[in-house]
């Protein structure tokens, strides 16, 4: 019934998953394997804490304005212009390291995009570094924004774009090493990893999860039935249940029938098959585990 | 048929109670601090964190349940960096940087700020011959926004007025100061910034500070006013420039660890002159606030000479004590 040939390229999915994987040994000797965040999300917390700033600054130019609106003392417009310039300087430099010294070591965007800065040789990390590695944005985003908006024609805009390109490079820096550093996280030592606050699922092996099931014909397997898949499937399978998709399910639930040629009982619903074919089947797989055993995938022996 | 139940399924069962007290608790201590914790759950918290450790090697190596294992994973990964993150308050921290952190990171970086100083001392001459021997070499070296007037063509007059009634009344002063502060403390942390691109960058800016200060020289000193620009310029020059030289001492610090790490790989020794460096520019903004305190106000307030001058020797001799003076830090030294 299994067939061992490999189909090409079907091991690819382990490999895009192990990637981003990195070891992080616990002194408890535990490797918590954690994952560097994609830049993707690491973009949008940037963005997001752009945004958060921009208005953050717009809401206190409105504020302080309204103050100074009412008068006309010039004590008063100074305090105002000092109160201003501080909240646009320690924003600027401050708002990310204010944010990522606390315990949750993530800004507003970075906890959003559920990520978080962690320093690299899994010790804890110092303000220093977060300071170290949010000093450098000067360079990385300040200085190429100030190229890009200088409005200069002739040789000043040909040096202007040169500074531009030569800047760009310092942002374009997480693309060329496989850590996805930026100049920031070098000088820091410290990297972006994925903080995801996993909430504890149900166990759909759970005789609470399958009990609308008891009610018809209890669903049985014979040993060949559940050889037919591997660990991966088992995964596949969990995933397509948690999900609840009707249309899914109804067509997993087809094939892994034809697939281990099982005749469907006269009551019986598409989703309670997968619920007892997931049991049983994770009950063979972990059996197997327990003994060392372990079955990858349905290629493997 | 029997109810089909699983080990890993009763494996989760007994001990799901303790990772979800672990998770509250952690989830606590994430939101606010430490002492929103009773003393037991102190003393609980490491004990239920092992426990979701081991219950995670257990989970791996005989659980399918993806759900269990990446809940498990996530916890562990977020009570590891709780329990294992920082363990000292604020205020332990700030004591802390300032009574030995701040000093040993600036001593640590004397040879660079050694060359900083020199940088910006060469090329202070430099400037200073130039504009001396031929004063259009000053147009070409001040921009106009910062000469505000105060050019070779300028009236002895003039000039000397500038010098003493600071612009003029005293209103407006602490507009200006914040001005300062944080234009100084952009220019400091770009110098430590551009180090990244192995010094030459910072280099070029201590150099390029150097020379306003050389040209500017030239201007007075050629009308006889250097004793009296000295201590305009000194009363907060004294901490304002030390700060930059040393803002620049740090980018050399991490350009040169980045271009020669030496034994070290290059990440790590990017890593230990960040770090050092970070603690030096930390420190050179709270110096640029006290520059900036009294280039605003001082400065304007104060017109004479002698106390001018007064203020400058004391800030230098404060800030050299503070930094270099002889003292134990062995005594209270950790990581």
């Amino acid at each position: 019934m299994t067939s061992s040939a490999r189909p090409q390229g079907y091991a690819h999915y382990a490999d895009v998953k192990d990637k981003r994987t990195r070891e992080l040994v616990t002194p408890e000797g535990v490797d918590l394997k954690i994952r560097l965040a994609d830049g993707g999300a690491r973009v949008g917390a940037f963005l997001i804490d752009i945004g958060i700033m921009i208005s953050a600054l717009i809401a206190a130019s409105f504020m302080l304005g309204a103050v100074l609106g009412e008068s006309e003392s010039f004590d008063k417009a100074e305090i105002v212009v000092v109160i201003w310039f501080l909240i646009f300087f320690f924003l600027r430099s401050f708002y990310f390291t204010f944010f990522e010294i606390r315990p949750k070591a993530a800004t507003p965007g970075k906890m959003l995009m559920k990520i978080r800065v962690a320093a690299r040789n899994g010790d804890r990390l110092t303000a220093p570094a977060v300071f170290a590695r949010n000093a450098m944005r000067e360079l990385e985003f300040f200085l190429p924004l100030s190229f890009l908006f200088s409005q200069s024609g002739g040789v000043g805009g040909l040096i202007a774009s040169l500074g531009l390109l030569w800047s760009g490079l310092f942002l374009c820096l997480p693309l060329f090493n496989k850590d996805r550093l930026r100049a920031g996280d070098l000088i820091g030592g410290t990297w972006v990893i994925e903080a995801p606050r996993t909430i504890l699922s149900e166990d759909l092996a759970a005789p609470e999860a399958r009990k609308h099931a008891s009610k018809a014909e209890p669903i049985t397997f014979t040993q060949d039935q559940l050889v037919a898949y591997g660990e991966h499937e088992l995964h596949v399978l969990e995933d397509v249940i948690r999900k609840d998709d009707i249309e899914t399910i109804i067509t997993v639930a087809k094939r892994i029938r034809r697939k281990i040629d099982y005749t469907r009982g006269a009551r019986e619903l598409d989703k309670d098959f997968l619920a007892a074919y997931y049991a049983a089947l994770r009950k063979h797989l972990e059996s197997r585990m327990m003994f060392g055993n372990r079955r990858k995938d349905k290629y493997d022996d | 048929m029997a109810e089909l139940t699983l080990k890993s399924e009763m494996f989760r069962r007994q001990r799901e109670s303790d990772w979800k007290k672990l998770e509250t608790l952690i989830g606590r201590v994430e939101r606010g601090s430490v002492k929103s914790l009773s003393d037991e759950e102190l003393i609980e918290l490491p004990g239920l964190y092992r426990a979701a450790l081991s219950s995670l090697s257990v989970a791996r190596a005989t659980s399918l349940d993806q759900g269990v294992v990446s809940y498990l994973e996530s916890l562990s990964a977020r009570s590891y960096f709780v329990l294992y993150g920082t363990r000292t308050s604020v205020m332990e921290r700030l004591a802390g940087f300032f009574a030995r952190d701040w000093p040993l990171a600036v001593r640590s970086i004397w040879k660079e700020t050694v060359a900083s100083l020199l940088i910006s001392v060469i090329a202070a001459l430099t400037a200073y011959v130039l504009v001396t021997n031929n004063p259009d070499w000053f147009y070409s070296f001040m921009p106009e926004s910062l000469a505000s007037g105060r050019t070779p063509a300028a009236e002895t007059e003039f000039l000397r007025e500038g010098l003493y009634d600071g612009g003029g009344d005293a209103d407006g002063l602490s507009a200006f100061a914040t001005m300062l502060f944080s234009h100084n403390s952009r220019v400091a942390i770009f110098a430590f910034a551009l180090g990244f691109a192995f010094c030459i960058p910072t280099a070029v800016l201590m150099a390029y500070n150097g020379v306003i200060i050389g040209a500017f020289y030239a201007v007075y000193i050629d009308r006889g006013l250097g004793f009296e620009v000295t201590g305009w310029l000194m009363i907060h020059g004294t901490t304002e420039l030390f700060a930059i030289i040393l803002a620049g001492a740090g980018g050399f610090k991490i350009g040169w660890s980045i271009a020669f790490p030496g034994e070290k790989t290059r990440g790590d020794s990017a890593a230990d002159a960040g770090k050092t460096a970070a603690t030096v520019l930390g420190g050179v903004v709270i110096m640029l606030f006290i520059a900036g305190l009294i280039e605003g106000f001082l400065r304007q307030l104060i017109t004479s000479d002698a106390l001018r001058y007064t203020i400058a020797g004391t800030m230098l001799l404060l800030w050299c004590l503070y930094f270099y003076g002889p003292r134990n830090f062995t005594a209270e030294r950790e990581s």
